[in-house]
Formats: C-alpha cells, structure tokens, sequence
C-alpha cells in the first residue's frame, strides 16, 4: 500500500523490498536505509533476535525471502517504536515489523511457533467475541507450549481471580453479526492481495 | 494575416527570424526548417524579411549570420528561437550590438525548455514552436532601444564576520590597497578556530596559524576593525552602499587603554563564560575572551557587572592605571559608504540537549565537540588536561560519536562535513594525552580531501578502536557487570551484526554545524536569501559560490554551507578576487530592465511605495510624486502591476511588449482539432 | 464540563478495573464527562496485528465509524491504555493518507452499514487531555492531599510517546507531561532514565526470560534512584510490573517490592479519595508501605525495606552540564 508503482515495470516482478513495502500501510521508506545501525542499537529484545533490524532490512534488499520469513526477528519486537522515532531515514519499522509477521504467519515459515500460536489464539478470540479473553487464552497456550509450567503459573492465575482481574468467561459485544461480517470482507480482501 | 503580400504594409521594422537545431535538441523534435519557412511566409506582413535555420544559432557562425543580415539586410529587430535567454540572451544581444543593431531590439524565444525538452509529440512541438515565434516577433516590434547603466563602484569594502573566512578576504582586499572595514559581533576576531586546540590534517596548533593572520587584521593601515559591532541598516545597491553599523559601548576608552589585564585579574565578579568556553570554564564581567583577542581592549558585560546592577564595585575603574574605564561610554552609530559587501558569519553548532538518548545536559561526562575543544585548549579550562567533569580524573575510555543531529531528518537532514575529521582529531589527542582506550562510532567516514584518508589511517595505527554503527543511547543507567559508574554507550556494530554496550568514562559528541540562529534576520537586512536549511543561497552551486543574488554582494565560509578550514580560507580570497576585479573596473553596468515611473501620471497615491521587495522607491514630498532607484530596481514589475493609475511602465516589460506578444501567441490560427495540452502519465 | 468519547479497552475492563475506577472518581475535580462508544470492540492490542493487515484496520475501522457516529458535541476520542489509542491513532491516521487502504477499509466496513471519515476525529490519551486540557493550575488547585515526601518514577513506557506524529509531548524520548503532573500533586518526582523504556509488553506471556530482564531494567533503574513506587499510564505495563515482579525477582534472584499504580489512583489520593474508592487494593505488590509515607491507611501493611545510602554530589571541578527549558 505505498507509493513504490515505479518498481512495476511490464508486468515483471518486483522485488522482494518492494513486495514488503506495499504490504506495509502509507509510505514506510523501506528503501531509504543507510544501514546505519540505529534500529538495531535501540531494540531492547536485539540480544535475542536472530538478526537485528538493520540485518533483516539488508536481507529484504538481497531478496533472501526465505531467510527473513525463517528468521524469529519480528517475533521478539515489542513494539516499543525507539527504532521508528530514532531513524535518521523515519522509515516505519515496527509497521514493517508488524508486516513481517503476518508475511510469516501466511506463509507458515516462522521458526518459533510460540510467538505465532499466540497471536493467532488472540485473533481467533476476537473473531469470536469481539473482545480478548485472557483465561482462554493463557490456559489454551501454556497447555500447548508449556504444560509443566502451568502449575508455576497457576499461582499468578489464581492471584489475579482473587484480585478480581481476570473474567472467568469472554465478554461479548452486542453487535456480533455487524463485526463478524465486517471482518469477513476484509479477510477477502487481504487474500486477495496476497 | 493576408499571405498574398510579402511586403510589410503596417509596421516599419524589418525583422529577422533565426530558427535553431541546437543539434538534435531542437531538430529532434520541431520541425525547423518547415518553421523558418512558416515565418518568412506567415508573419512576412508583420515584418520578417529574413528567416533562417541554422544548426547552432550560438556558434561563432550562426552569430556571423545574425551580423551579416543586420548590415546587408538593414533589419532593425532580430528574433532568435533557440535556448533560454538564462544562457544565451547575453550572446545574441552582444552580436547585434557589434552589427551596430541596439542589443534590446532583439528577443530570444526558447523553443528548446519550453517546447522540444518538454513535449514528445513533434506535431503538437512544431506548432507551439510558430506559435510562440509568432508572440516573439509581435513583442520584439514594440521593443525599444536601452542603453545599459553605468553605476560606480565605491572603493571601500564591508566585510561582516572575523572568522578565518572573513580574516582572509579583508586581508586580501587591504593588501592590495584597497579600503576594508570588519565588522564583528564578538568582542575579538578569530572565530570558531580561535576556540580550537589542533587541526587536521596536520595538527597545527589553530592559534598559532590563526594569531598572525589576526595581528596583520588588527595592525592594517586599510582595515578598521569594528569589534563587539553590529549591521543594523543596509541601504543603496552595488557600488554605493551605505551601511548603518551599531557600535556597543565597551565601557574602555580604546585611546587610553593598554591592555595590560589588571580590571579583569582584579574584577570580583565571576561568571561561567558560555560562549567562548562553552560553558565549561568562567570569565569575569569586565574580560577579553582570548589572552590573544585583537583587539586586546576588553568589554564589560552590563549583564553580570556589579555595578551596572546596583551602583557598587568600580574595581576595575579604581585600579586602571591608564584610566581608561569610562562607565558613562555610549554606543556609537557609524555610516559607512562602501561598493561591495562579503558576508562571511560563519556558523553555531547544533545543540545535543535536543537529542536527550544522549544524555547532554543532564549527564556530566557527556561533552561536545567544541566542549573538547576548549578542554585540549592549552588555554583552556583545565589548561589542555584531557580529564572528566571533576576536573582531575583521567578517563580510562572515551567514546567519540559522529554525525550528531546531521544526516537526519529528525534534525538536520545534510551531512556536516568537518565532524568525522574532527572526531578523528579528537580520537589521536585523547590517545596521545591519557592514553585510554578510545572509540569512535561512525555511519561512514569520510575523509574525502588532500592528507584525509592517511590521517584517517594513522589515527587507525594508533590502536583508535572504530565501530561502524549509529549510536542509539548514551546512559548510566546500567544493566551488566562493570558498567556501575560508567556511561554505557548502546550501538549496533553493523560489521560484527550484534548490539554492543562498551562502558566508557566520557562521551564526545561530534554535532552539527547549523546556519547561526538569526541568519533569516541577517540575510533580510542585506536582502539576499537562505536555502531551507538555513544557509545562505549562492548564486550558483558549481559555477559560482560566492556570489549571491543581489549584485555587490558576496559571501564566504561555513555560511555557504559547511566546510573546513583549507575551504572556507578559499572562498575567502575567491570573494575578495572579485570585489577587487569590480573595483578595478570602478563602474559596473546593469541591466536597463527597470520600472520607470510617469511623473505626469503619478498621482502621488503611494500604493506602490511599500510593495518594493528591494526598497527601490522613493517618494518626493514636494513634488508628491514617486520615483524609482534604477540601480536598486530589479524589473520584478510588482510596482508596475499595481499602480492604477498606469502610470508605471517597466522598461523593456511594457504593457505594449507584453500584451503585444500574448496577442501574437493567441493570433496564431492553430489547426482544427489541435489540442494543445499534452497529458503527461501519472 | 468537557465531554470526550471515550474508548476503555479490554483491558480495562477487568484486568485494569482499578484505572477505570479511579478515572471515573476523580471525574467531578476534572469536570469532564466521558460518553463510552457504545458496543465497542477490542482494539486488536498487538497480536491481532501480527497476523492480519487489513483485518487489522478494519477491526479499529469499526470502533472509529462508530465513536464518529456517535459524536456528542465532542470529536475527540480517549482512550486510557496506550496500545489502544496508539492503534486508534495509527489506523485514523493511515486511512487518511493511504488512498488504497481506505478504499479497502471502506468496502469492508460498508459490509456492516458503517463509514469512517479520515480526519473526523481526533484520537487522545488520557494523559494528554489530562495535562493539556485541564491543565495543572486547575489540578494544583483540587490537591487536599498533597503527596508531599512520596518519591515517585513516572512511567510512561512506549507506545504513548512514540511515534508521536502529532507531537503532543514534545520529545518521545524525554518527555515531561507525567513528571510535571506529579509534582503538581506534591510529590517528589525522580529523573527515572528508564521512563520511556519498554515493558517487554506481551513478552512475559510468549518469552519470558526476555520479558523478566526488560523488566528488571525498569524495577532496579528505579530502585536505584530510591523511587517509593512507579507511576504509570498503561495497563500492559500496570500487569507487567505489577503481577509479574515476582516471578522476575524469582529469575533474575531479586527481591524488589516496587509497587506500580495507574496515575488516575495518584491524583484520586491528592484529591482526597478513598484508596478502595480508587481500586487502590488489587495489586500484586503491596503499595502499603509506600503510601503509609503520606498518611494514607491501607488495610495490610509490610516491613519496609531499608533505603540505600545516596549517591554523593561533586562540589569542584568543571561546571555542571544543564539540560535547558526548551525541552517539552
């Protein structure tokens, strides 16, 4: 979805840069990188990430698709947006972050499947209530992932019951129908896309 | 039009057309020779006797041509469709002058910007192209012989601004003999260099090759130096300028003082020196800022002086051997009449506080470049010791970082040029005085101009450690072991691929050079204008630096753009070369495209008298009526549209020129269906 | 009386109940009402997006056309947790100046009988209307209880500052709106290093290890500056530092007692409200010992820990760097 239409050129194919940008909403100035480093001096998870964000944007220029839809990078971002506001160069990364992600989670390649399982549990959530439902979704992903945890966990679980901070079934919004078919459309329109 | 007469009946000029080639530039898309013969039949009974096309209207050749159908043709206009006049209007204008034809009874039609460079359709090309001829030869008609005027250059130069730049161009201008006066905002000349300790390439100390230039100022029979003085007016156009300068009161009689320095050993007021010393050292109320400050004749600054506060202490005036402190001293105002004016302010640098992830201004061993500078000074506040906030301890690791608030649009978006040779001067003289482990953080280096690269490559060998990333914080606040007490530098070495945290005792910070902060008021008292980033535009960014706009004035150093020492010492003599070719010459002719007032016509109603971007009119009381400045009008017609009386016409832009040309544009029968707008792709 | 929109989140809802309570007491002193947007829909926080782009912007699409629907004589739409206005402000914003997103949002919502006009409302924090609107002379002047001798960390974590295209704090990296509220209330409020550091935000549910050193960073940052307690604005953040700061000193083998309020339940105290009134009560760890310092009674009390000994200040050498007022 941004301004990259002088990469189409006879019908031949674009570049994988090019392909992340458009996905990526307004102008996110993918290409405008100097590899300066900011990105990847600024992330708080760097430590833990596969490749810092200046590596993966080299890798996008490479075209090495597989690579950064193998790599756990967008996994372990937590939206704090210092690399955003720090760019010399205001590209949007956390949007391309974001991007990456669902690029991943399309293509099913992402490494660890905690971090996807998660984010797709909360989308079904939503789907299906129109809020998010944490006991649902907490209970759903340390059984999955971590079931010898749980009973470690369970003592926060039951803390946060007791303090009267967690429901014990999903809210519900009234107009059910209307989201469910809004996002219906949408999801149509994202496959189309794609 | 009728085509049955070739033989002009209405007008009496005899008009010469010349269609150009330009090679394939024009030829490639107008049809050029179909268009010569279109005028000699077509506009044949608005005069045009001769038309010709020619491959190159602005060879030696093609301007024989024009010369030779003046005198064997006897034509008295000449129109010539070829390139913009920006490039060769001068060409033709002179060739008609050397056939004896009045340079102002020819027009140049560009064909080439406004028709072949911007159209692909060769059809649509070659009628805009007769269309515009056609205008070209109706306006031409209505043209009048001008005669160029002729102003003489005053002598004496105005130079605004004592840094090296404007050192150099007034030492040049007074070697040569000539007039100069130096107007300096700051109590002594010298500038940013006088603030520095070494320079690169060479590591020269900056004061001893800066002091001599600074004494030969100070001593020059042909400059008088106007120190802690300002430009407040400026009047007049090239050659005749008066400027208005704001000379401050020091509160020393420069006759009577000797510089001996007892009123500011003894003065009991101290304060931090924020401007010299950048804050990191103090001065006294009464000072001079440099031991080597020319002129050496100190100022009180009323601001912190106990007296001027509430009428006590007088040390300074009571101590004085010469007697030569004069409370009661007033500022001056000075007129001064010079030909031309070179404007060489210099620059400030960006301040870091605007990037707090740094932590300038709230943690104590984060520094600037001129900070440091000031600190290596052997003059300076901890007389050249390399040492941390304290005063006394050595740093064990420093950590140098570049391109601070440039090459970022969150800041400054242009590269500042000066700041990785400067980091790496810095990285050799702590080295060199503590012997600490030193870092420098980079995005590139560049270290582009003669001995650069092989300082870059001797400071390497000197065991400097250099990490290619962009620094993302600077903090103390720590999260490993062996950083408690230190500043942790936070980066992304892109080379090794992993995010680094290096413990380091002190933080340099290498900023930005920015325009000085009132260079919008500055350059709207001398009437020229500043790029978007704020420096000030020059004439021309390849082929003419120094010059600006506005005839007569000129300008040199870091407020062109930034740059280094070798640079700005360059553009220094450039400009002073040219002021001295003018006043050589000792007139200058300007363009007669002016605005000239009727005063029968005039009714005094004044309307145009503000609306003058140059402050070209003037209004004559007595007679009530307003008449322009020739020199300083500059043909923009803004007067000329807004009088409603009419009584304005513009020289060589009449209303009869103009509306002459847009009815030959419009008269012009374009073929049916022709559609003249062409829809460029999205 | 000022209306805004209001958007809670669901957050707010149960987990962060005690934001909302205290909001909601403190209302009269700020004398605003807040008109809730009927039957919104859960923002996606930031998992939704991970997954879907435009499902994404649709999903916000609805709450914006409806909070537009629902204008009350006010267009500006609150919203109190940090991730939920940063996506309320990123979807209006991208669906101004993106025409091809809007064009699929729009047919998408039109499936539901909505429309959203990009522009039509302007998107807040809390905070912000809080600092800006009603201003601190009028807060100052609500103060009975001022929250004199509490050292407080202002904590603003990420995604209320940054981006900021609006440029509603002045700088995303150091800004001053909490600080400046706190010390309108009385209290003495530390320079925290870490305040626009992020909380790790969903991390401490998907990897942990990471999410209990981001964490540690913020905890032992404030520590060291002696802060009774964090004052934040967020209830990801609330959760991360509050409910989980056990289970980080139990891995990092810490032993802090930070407790973490929302800063509605600060200025609730400074008016004078009763602590139950402002949820005060829910948290994980126990804010007792901090607020028994200005007089206020919670019903379980804990051994304080003892403070550390402060830093020492230099007296000589080179003059102190200052940071300016031209920084907000």
């Amino acid at each position: 979805m941004s301004a990259m239409l002088n990469e189409e050129k006879n019908g031949a194919p674009i570049s994988y840069m090019a392909e992340v940008s458009r996905a990526t909403p307004g102008n996110c100035r993918l290409e405008m990188c100097i590899q300066c480093g900011t990105c990847g001096g600024s992330c708080p998870s760097a430590d833990d990430m596969d490749h810092t964000p200046r590596q993966l944007f080299a890798m996008i220029r490479a075209d090495m698709r597989d690579a950064v839809l193998a790599s756990n990078t967008p996994w372990h971002c937590v939206s704090c947006y210092y690399c955003t506001v720090r760019c010399p160069q205001e590209i949007h990364i956390t949007d391309i972050m974001y991007t990456l992600k669902s690029m991943a989670v399309a293509a099913g390649q992402y490494k660890k499947s905690v971090d996807a399982d998660f984010s797709e549990s909360f989308v079904g959530y939503v789907d299906e209530y129109g809020r998010s439902f944490e006991l649902g979704l907490a209970t759903r992903m340390y059984l999955r992932h971590s079931p010898l945890s749980i009973v470690k966990t369970a003592s926060m679980g039951l803390g946060m019951l007791t303090r009267d901070r967690l429901d014990f079934s999903p809210q519900r919004i009234k107009n059910l129908d209307q989201l469910q078919s809004i996002l219906k459309r949408a999801g149509e329109i994202e496959e189309a896309i794609a | 039009m009728s085509k049955e007469q070739n033989q002009p009946q209405d007008s009496k000029e005899r008009i010469g057309v010349y269609v150009c080639h330009c090679g394939s530039n024009i030829a490639g898309v107008v049809d050029v020779e179909d268009v010569a013969v279109w005028a000699k039949e077509e506009l044949g009974d608005e005069g045009v006797v001769v038309s010709r096309d020619y491959k190159f209207m602005c060879s030696s050749l093609g301007q024989e041509m024009i010369e030779n159908d003046i005198k064997e043709q006897g034509l008295s206009r000449v129109v010539v469709a070829a390139c913009s006049p920006h490039l060769h209007e001068a060409t033709f204008r002179t060739a008609c002058e050397r056939a004896g034809l009045n340079p102002y009874l020819s027009e140049l039609v560009s064909i080439r910007e406004q028709v072949s460079w911007v159209h692909t359709d060769k059809e649509k090309a070659t009628e805009k192209a007769k269309a515009m001829i056609a205008g070209g030869v109706e306006r031409v008609i209505e043209n009048e012989p001008l005669e160029p005027l002729r102003v003489p250059i005053h002598p004496a130069t105005l130079v605004v601004g004592g840094g090296i730049a404007g050192i150099q161009t007034a030492l040049e201008i007074a070697d040569a003999g000539y007039q100069v006066y130096l107007v300096e905002r700051e109590p002594s000349i010298g500038g940013h260099m006088a603030q520095f300790d070494k320079t690169f390439p060479t590591l020269d100390c900056a004061a001893c090759i800066l002091t001599p230039k600074m004494v030969s100022v100070g001593e020059h029979p042909n400059i008088e130096l106007l120190t802690w003085s300002e430009v407040e007016r400026v009047e007049g156009y090239v050659g005749n300028f008066s400027v208005t300068v704001r000379k401050r009161p020091r509160y020393i009689d420069t006759e009577l003082c000797t510089g001996c320095g007892i009123c500011w050993e003894k003065c009991p007021k101290k304060v931090i020196d924020e401007v010299f010393e950048q804050g990191l050292g103090y001065r006294t109320a009464v000072y001079t800022p440099f031991p080597q400050a020319v002129p050496k004749y100190p100022v009180i600054d009323t601001e912190s002086c106990i007296f001027f506060d509430n009428g006590k202490c007088k040390a300074c005036e009571k101590l004085c051997p010469t007697g030569a402190i004069d409370f009661d001293q007033k500022e001056e105002i000075l007129l001064l009449e010079v030909g031309n004016i070179i404007i060489a302010t210099g620059f400030d640098t960006f301040d870091a506080r605007r990037i707090p992830e740094y932590g300038y201004g709230r943690l104590a061993n984060v520094f600037t470049s001129v900070e440091f500078e000031r600190m290596c000074n052997a003059a300076g506040p901890t007389n050249g010791e390399v040492v941390l906030r304290d005063g006394v301890t050595k740093p064990e690791a420093v950590g140098i970082v570049h391109c601070v608030g440039s090459r970022d649009r969150n800041y400054n978006n242009y590269c500042s040029v000066i700041c990785c040779m400067s980091s790496l001067k810095f990285a050799h003289l702590v080295k060199e005085r503590t012997g600490a482990e030193v870092y420098n953080f980079y995005i590139d280096m560049r270290t582009a101009y003669k001995d650069y690269d092989e300082f870059y490559q001797r400071v390497m060998e000197e065991g400097v450690l250099f990490v290619r990333g962009r620094v993302a914080e600077i903090t103390d606040a720590t999260r490993n072991p062996g950083e408690e007490g230190k500043l942790v530098i936070q980066v992304e070495d892109t080379l090794a691929g992993r995010q680094r945290r290096i413990p380091v005792d002190m933080a340099i910070l290498s900023v930005g050079l920015q325009p000085p902060s009132d260079t919008k008021e500055v350059a709207h008292r001398f009437g020229i204008s500043c790029s978007a980033s704020g420096w000030i535009t020059e004439k021309h960014p390849k082929l003419d630096p120094v010059a600006t706009m506005t005839e007569g004035i000129f300008i040199a150093g870091a407020i062109q753009g930034p740059k280094d020492i070798p640079t700005s010492v360059a553009q220094g003599a450039a400009a002073a070369a040219r002021v001295l070719g003018r006043i050589n010459m000792g007139e200058m002719y300007l363009e007669p495209i002016r605005a000239t007032v009727d005063p029968e016509k005039c009714s005094g109603c004044r309307i145009c008298n503000n609306l003058c971007p140059f402050g070209a009119i003037i209004f004559h009381e007595d007679l009530m009526v307003t008449e322009i400045n020739h020199a300083l009008c500059q043909g923009c017609g803004t007067c000329v549209a807004a009088c409603p009386a009419g009584a304005i016409s513009g020289t060589g832009f009449s209303n009869e020129q103009v509306l002459s040309q847009i009815e030959g544009l419009l008269a012009y029968s374009f073929p049916k269906d022709f559609e003249l707008v062409e829809m460029v792709p999205a | 009386m000022t209306k805004y929109l209001f958007y809670p989140g669901c957050s707010m809802q149960k987990n962060a109940r005690s934001y909302l309570d205290s909001l909601m007491a403190i209302r009269p002193e700020l004398d605003i009402t807040f008109d809730e947007v009927d039957d919104w829909n859960c923002c996606g926080a930031t998992e939704y997006w991970s997954v879907h782009q435009v499902k994404a912007h649709a999903l916000v699409g609805r709450n914006l056309a409806l909070a537009e629907q629902q204008a009350n004589g006010s267009n500006t739409l609150v919203a109190g947790c940090s991730a939920c206005y940063l996506n309320l402000a990123k979807t209006a914003n991208y669906l101004e100046e993106d025409n091809l997103l809007r064009e699929k949002i729009d047919d998408a919502l039109a499936v539901g009988g909505l429309h959203f006009t990009p522009g039509s409302l302007d998107i807040r924090h809390l905070l912000d209307i809080v600092f800006n609107d009603v201003g601190l002379e009028k807060i100052r002047s609500k103060v009975v209880r001022p929250l004199t001798g509490l050292r407080v960390a202002p904590y603003y974590g990420c995604m209320i500052v940054r981006p900021d295209r609006e440029n509603r704090y002045g700088n995303p990296e150091y800004p001053t709106a909490l600080d400046k509220l706190l010390e309108a209330l009385g209290a003495t409020v530390i320079d925290f290093p870490q305040k626009t550091h992020c909380c790790s935000g969903h991390m401490t549910q998907i990897s942990p290890e990471v999410a209990y050193e981001l964490l540690h960073r913020l905890i032992s940052g404030a520590d060291r500056y002696n802060a009774d307690l964090m004052v934040t604005l967020c209830p990801m953040c609330q959760l991360n530092l509050d409910a989980y700061q056990g289970d980080m000193n139990t891995f990092m083998d810490t032993d802090y007692h930070m407790p973490c309020l929302y800063f509605t339940q600060m200025m609730g105290l400074a008016f004078g409200h009763d602590p139950k009134e402002l949820g005060i009560g829910k948290e994980f760890v126990d804010a007792g010992p901090a607020l028994a310092k200005i007089g206020v009674e919670l019903p379980e009390a804990e051994e304080r820990p003892k403070p550390r000994p402060r830093r020492k200040k230099k007296e000589e050498g080179l003059p102190m760097p200052r940071m300016g007022d031209g920084n907000e």
